[in-house]
This record gives structure tokens, C-alpha cells and sequence, in this order.
């Protein structure tokens, strides 16, 4: 093989790491979209917030003298999702309950005002300054020619695909399957129709934050591991390519989310390795720009209509 | 009991995510990272935060109540009604104009150079409001308009040595390019959709500033920017070649407060051209097309309203005042950079529009002053700024939505 196409496939092996957990994160936005028609401002900060929990978690086990590395992964998960969880159902309640049925402006700046807040929070009680962590998955394949180029898939992208691939086959399993998940299908097609047969929309709605908010604290595990800092606002950043990804998809579509973060995560691997890095981000809002300008809906989602 | 139940509910989960983000602190102690727990200071910080959301949760309802009892400050009932206005309004605006003139010069130089940057914000404010609170389209990347007039006023000086007075139009209308160049595309988006990606433009603008570096100068900015000078006279102590300065050409003593009350009064005629000008837009045929766009824009469709000329004006008009107050902010800094130019400015500027009362100007001239005086009277809280912020604009959104001073428009009613 040609030393570009080696090259071409590392940028393909990096950008679909990172793509998979922009699905992640922007199934949260277009879950929450799909089902009240708004976006969740604080999505963002909710993926920070797991990614500090899961660093604490991780430092605190490894401090206490634990070795088995899958167990201290298993339960960085299981906390990091858990508290997450609590975050994001409790921006619901405050930033959004009250707010229902308000001009659609209100929301969305109350929910501004909670993501300024969490970032805040995080900044007065963890410090503003980069926290790292070594390593804990090191190691991987490496492939190709030596004297030309190496392409390298490293254990740990291996891990992030791996477990990107379980929660999206949990949560599919879960929106198909269970009694909830038809409920939040349900909320989604037409939310007063729903509430008037019976179902209780507002536990819909904060099982929807939850949700949401369990995968971007997956996402932060994976990602903070995977880059081995985190601050307190990596969130606004993630926020807004996640935000880019579900438009690009078409918000309220789960596919439509995930196809959507593989194809800016691949978009922004190729800038970074052909153009100057520092304009990868430039990228990725020109792409959501120009496809709000041709295809609004984006890829998989349904055209709205506006009615009276 | 119900109530109960829910108070202890909620102090369970303040409990819980309190603990584990105040409560825990990571530290890198060489390459390992170290978790360690919260000073007793903080663990009573965290325990009053948990009895604050246990009382405010069992006392909820009379607390909503309490707040809805507080007479509103309903400042716009001060401004007297119908016949007696008119009358008394130019001469209440020539009073206030006078005052502002008349005010620096018996302040301290430090307050007049605060009221400068309130009259900013002012500017800002306004400009926004027509966005925001007339036409009713959410921008959030409005910092980027502001940024483009900083930059133009900057770089034209620095290359071609064009005077203030000069730029400050053009700085106006290259903003009011840039925001006709991204309305264009996106002003058919619906509400939320134009926010993020207004907030994604204001994103790309600042990493081009910040990467650009061989005509902006990059993260380090732009230094030694030209202050604004009055009929050709300069403000400094010894004159550039072939300048006179003010305080030669008077045969007074230098004195550095000429300068900040000079600057200052620009401001002052800035901030009142533009609402000059915002209150004839809202006289006129566009300005009314902007609200009746924001209650219905359906209705306005079927009476035969172009939409994306009219919020496109909106919008323009808009980034072209950001221009206007982005030049004369560079023109006062004497130095910018792209850090001057981050969302949560944006946020701010939102903010004073947001407490203000959406639409209404007075109340955004309140804001803005009350949002540059708080930060400087607390200082000693600095660091919990933005997190009250976040925190008021939350609180402010649940129980008045509306603003300060609520927008009042004419109403006829038939008895």
C-alpha cells in the first residue's frame, strides 16, 4: 500500500474514534429535541462533569491501592453515569420544568444561564487548570510498512469503539424494546396526544435528560481517558460539535445522531492532518452551516412542517 | 407530607452532587493524580447548600408566593401618561443629556472610565435588543460582530493610519456586512437552530482571529491602537509629527483625565445617536414588520411580509451597532485581542437584554449599568461572578421572564 493510503486510514482509525463519542454526546441532543423540541444548552457541561467524576473515581481507586484495571474501569462507569445522571435530571427540574409552555426563547437562556453555572461550579471546586491522567490503556496494533508509514490502532481506540458499540446497542434496545422506550417513541411523535392516553409525559421527559446524560458521561469517560486531561470547559467545545453532529443527522433521529458524529469526526481528522490543526473546528461549524443551508432537516431526519 | 418528602429527596440529590465535585478535590502530585477531601470550610459550605435546598424545597410554595407578592419593580409606572409625556419628554431628554455631559467633570477619573464601559455595554445592549427583542431571533455569537468592529478599526489604523472618525462608519458597515454575509444563509432557520449556529460563527471568528496571526497578530492582539482625536487634535502628551495636542493648542496643563473624559463623551453621543436612531426604526414600517414578525410569523407571511428581508434588516442593523461599539471599544482599550472576544461576552450582552426586558430600552440601559457597577462593588467576590450570573439568569428566567422594565407598547381599548 501507498504511503498516502496508510496515511489516509490512520486518519480514518483516529476520526471515527472521535466521531464515536460525539454520537454519543449528540444522542443526548436529539433525544431531548426529539421529544420537547428544544435543545438542552447544559448537554455540554453534563459530558464535563462525567468526565471529572470519572477521573475522581479512577484517582481515588487507584489511591486506595486497587490494581485490576477492568474493575476500576467498571466502576469509574457505573458512578460517572450514575452521578451524570443526577446532573442532568436536575438541570430538567430546575432549567426546564418550570418553563414549560413559555415563549421558546426562555428556556433556552435559562438553560445557558445553568451551563455558565456548572462550568462555574466545576471551575471553583476543582481549579481551572488542566488535570492529568497517565495512561491506564496503552499498547496497540501497528500495521503497514515501516520504512513508509505506520498506521496504529491503539488498545485503547479499540476500547472506545467497543463500548461505543455496547451503549448503542443497549439504548436501541432499550427505545425498541421496553415499556419506557415506547413511551419516549411515543412523547416524541406528538408529546399531548401521548399525555392524554395515559402515559406521564414528565417522567418521559426526565428519563429523556437522564438518558441523555448517561451516554455524554460514557462519552467523558472514554474521551478523557483517551486524551488524558481534563478542564473545566471542555464542555462548551464538545457541546457544540455534538450539537453540529445531531443537526448534521437530522435532530431527533438516533441513527441520524450517530451517522452524524462518525462523519465529523472523520471530517475533522482529515482537516487536522491535511490543513494547519487550528482550523478543524472552522471545519466543523462551516459544515453545519452549509448543511442548515441545503438540506435543513439534515441526512435522516424528517422535514417539519409549520403549521398554524 | 408530601412536601417533606420531596424536601428530603431533593437535599438527598443536592447531597450527592455536592459531595462529589466540591467534596473531592483531584490534585497531580508529579505524574499521578491524587484525589483528597474538602477543607471543613467547604464541608459547611456544602452543608448549608443542602439545608438551603431542603428549607427553599419544603417552603416552596410560599416562596413562589412571596416572590409573586414583592410589587414588582415596575419602574415603567414612573414614567408619566399620554398628554403629560409628550410634553415633558424633550425636556426630561435634554435634562439627562445635559447631566451626562456635565457629570465627569465632577467624578473621579476612575468612574468616568467605568460609565465608558457601561455606555459600551449600553450600546451593545441595544443593539441586541433588536435581534433579540424585536425581531425575536436568538443570536448568540452577537460578540462576533463586536470583534469584527474592533479588528477593522484596529488593522485599518495600523496599515493604512486612517483616523477614528474614519473607521468608525466603516467598522459599521463591515459589520453589517458580516452580518448580512451569515444571515443570509441561515435567517430561515428556526429559532434554536439560528442560536447555535449564530454561537458557532462567533466561534469561527475567534479562531480565525486567533490563528490568523500574520495580519491579526494572533492570540498576542493588537498594541498601540490610535485614540480617537477631536478636529485633528490629539489627546497625548507630546504631539506625532505635525499634530497639535489638546492641551497645547488650549495653553492648558497636560492632564491624562482629558483623555478619559473625552472618550467618555464620545461614548455619550454614540449611545445617544444610537437610540436615536433604533427609536426611529421602531417608528417605521420595518421596525413594526421586526415585532409583528416575532408574535406571528405565519400571520405576517400571509399578509404578505417578505421574512427574510425583515429579519435580515433586523439582523444587519443589529451587527452594524456591535461594529460601531467594537471600534470605539478598540479605540479606548488601545489593545485587543480574541480573548476579549469569548462567548461568555456574548452571554453578558444577552444577559443585559435578557434582565433589561427583551424590547425594552430603558430597561437595557439599566441592566447594562447595573451589570458593569455589581462586578466592580463586589469585588472581593470575584470569583463567584459568573457563577452568580449563571445563577440569576436561571432564577430571573423562572420568575420574571419578562425584565426588569417590561417592554410597554400602546394599547387602544375599546369601552
Amino acid at each position: 500500500m501507498s504511503e498516502t493510503l496508510l496515511y489516509l486510514i490512520q486518519q480514518l482509525i483516529n476520526g471515527l474514534t472521535i466521531g464515536s463519542t460525539y454520537a454519543l454526546i449528540a444522542i443526548g441532543y436529539t433525544m431531548v429535541y426529539g421529544i420537547i423540541g428544544m435543545i438542552n444548552f447544559a448537554h455540554g457541561e453534563v459530558y464535563m462533569i462525567g468526565s471529572y467524576i470519572s477521573f475522581i473515581v479512577i484517582a481515588g481507586l487507584l489511591g486506595m491501592g486497587m490494581v485490576s484495571l477492568p474493575l476500576i474501569l467498571f466502576i469509574a462507569l457505573v458512578i460517572a453515569v450514575l452521578i451524570a445522571s443526577t446532573y442532568g435530571w436536575t438541570v430538567e427540574r430546575v432549567a426546564y420544568r418550570p418553563l414549560r409552555g413559555t415563549n421558546r426563547l426562555i428556556p433556552l437562556i435559562s438553560a445557558i444561564g445553568m451551563s455558565i453555572f456548572l462550568q462555574n461550579y466545576v471551575v471553583l471546586s476543582q481549579g481551572s487548570r488542566d488535570v492529568a491522567l497517565p495512561p491506564m490503556i496503552s499498547g496497540g496494533w501497528t500495521f503497514g510498512d515501516p520504512s513508509l508509514f505506520e498506521v496504529s490502532f491503539s488498545y485503547m481506540q479499540l476500547f472506545i469503539w467497543v463500548a461505543t458499540f455496547i451503549t448503542m446497542l443497549g439504548l436501541t434496545l432499550f427505545i425498541s424494546r421496553s415499556r419506557m422506550g415506547r413511551a419516549c417513541r411515543a412523547c416524541s411523535e406528538d408529546l399531548g396526544m401521548t399525555n392524554l392516553l395515559g402515559v406521564d409525559t414528565n417522567r418521559v421527559i426526565a428519563m429523556t435528560f437522564i438518558i441523555g446524560a448517561a451516554l455524554a458521561a460514557i462519552a467523558g469517560l472514554l474521551l478523557s481517558l483517551y486524551y488524558g486531561v481534563v478542564n473545566p470547559f471542555i464542555g462548551f467545545m464538545a457541546g457544540l460539535k455534538a450539537f453540529t453532529a445531531a443537526v448534521l443527522g437530522g435532530i431527533g433521529s438516533i441513527p441520524g445522531a450517530v451517522l452524524g458524529g462518525l462523519i465529523l469526526g472523520v471530517t475533522e481528522a482529515l482537516t487536522a492532518a491535511y490543513f494547519p490543526s487550528e482550523y478543524k473546528d472552522v471545519v466543523a461549524f462551516s459544515l453545519l452551516i452549509l448543511i442548515l443551508l441545503f438540506r435543513p432537516s439534515g441526512l435522516l431526519g424528517k422535514p417539519e412542517v409549520e403549521k398554524v | 407530607m408530601g412536601k417533606l418528602y420531596n424536601a428530603i429527596f431533593s437535599a438527598g440529590i443536592a447531597l450527592v452532587l455536592a459531595c462529589l465535585m466540591i467534596g473531592v478535590k483531584l490534585d497531580t502530585d508529579g505524574t499521578t493524580l491524587k484525589v483528597h477531601g474538602a477543607s471543613p470550610e467547604q464541608w459547611s459550605w456544602i452543608i448549608g447548600g443542602i439545608a438551603l435546598v431542603f428549607l427553599s424545597q419544603l417552603f416552596a410554595d410560599q416562596i413562589d408566593a412571596a416572590f409573586g407578592k414583592i410589587p414588582k419593580p415596575n419602574l415603567s409606572n414612573l414614567i408619566p401618561e399620554g398628554d403629560k409625556m409628550v410634553r415633558l419628554k424633550p425636556w426630561l431628554l435634554a435634562g439627562v443629556f445635559v447631566c451626562m455631559v456635565i457629570w465627569p467633570f465632577l467624578v473621579s477619573r476612575g468612574s468616568v472610565d467605568l460609565a465608558t464601559l457601561a455606555l459600551i455595554y449600553i450600546m451593545l445592549g441595544l443593539g441586541l435588543n433588536i435581534v433579540v427583542g424585536l425581531a425575536g431571533l436568538l443570536d448568540l455569537g452577537y460578540v462576533a460582530f463586536y470583534a469584527v468592529g474592533a479588528y477593522t478599526y484596529a488593522l485599518l489604523s495600523q496599515y493604512f493610519g486612517l483616523s477614528f472618525w474614519v473607521c468608525l462608519p466603516i467598522s459599521a458597515g463591515m459589520a453589517a456586512l458580516f452580518g448580512f454575509l451569515l444571515g443570509f444563509p441561515v435567517l430561515r432557520l428556526r429559532g434554536d437552530y439560528l442560536a447555535i449556529v449564530t454561537l458557532g460563527f462567533g466561534e469561527i471568528i475567534r479562531i480565525l482571529l486567533n490563528n490568523w496571526t500574520a495580519v491579526t497578530g494572533g492570540p498576542n492582539g493588537i498594541s498601540g491602537i490610535d485614540k480617537p482625536s477631536l478636529f485633528g487634535l490629539e489627546f497625548s502628551r507630546r504631539p506625532s509629527e505635525g499634530g497639535t495636542t489638546f492641551h497645547e493648542f488650549f495653553g492648558i496643563d497636560y492632564s491624562s483625565t482629558y483623555k478619559v473624559i473625552f472618550l467618555y463623551l464620545i461614548a455619550v453621543v454614540l449611545v445617544a445617536f444610537v437610540i436615536y436612531v433604533i427609536n426611529r426604526l421602531m417608528r417605521m414600517p420595518i421596525g413594526r414588520a421586526w415585532e409583528a414578525l416575532r408574535e406571528d410569523e405565519i400571520a405576517c407571511r400571509s399578509l404578505g411580509l417578505n421574512r427574510t428581508a425583515i429579519k435580515l434588516s433586523a439582523f444587519t442593523i443589529g451587527a452594524s451597532t456591535a461594529g460601531f461599539a467594537g471600534s470605539f471599544f478598540a479605540a479606548r482599550q488601545g489593545f485587543i485581542s480574541p480573548e476579549s472576544f469569548t462567548f461568555i461576552e456574548s452571554a453578558i450582552i444577552l444577559a443585559i437584554v435578557v434582565l433589561g426586558g427583551m424590547g425594552s430600552q430603558i430597561g437595557i440601559i439599566l441592566a447594562a449599568i447595573v451589570m458593569t457597577i455589581l462586578p466592580e462593588l463586589a469585588r472581593e467576590f470575584s470569583e463567584y461572578r459568573m457563577l452568580l450570573f449563571g445563577l440569576t439568569m436561571v432564577l430571573m428566567m423562572r420568575w420574571r421572564p419578562q425584565g426588569l422594565v417590561p417592554m410597554k407598547r400602546p394599547v387602544l381599548e375599546l369601552k
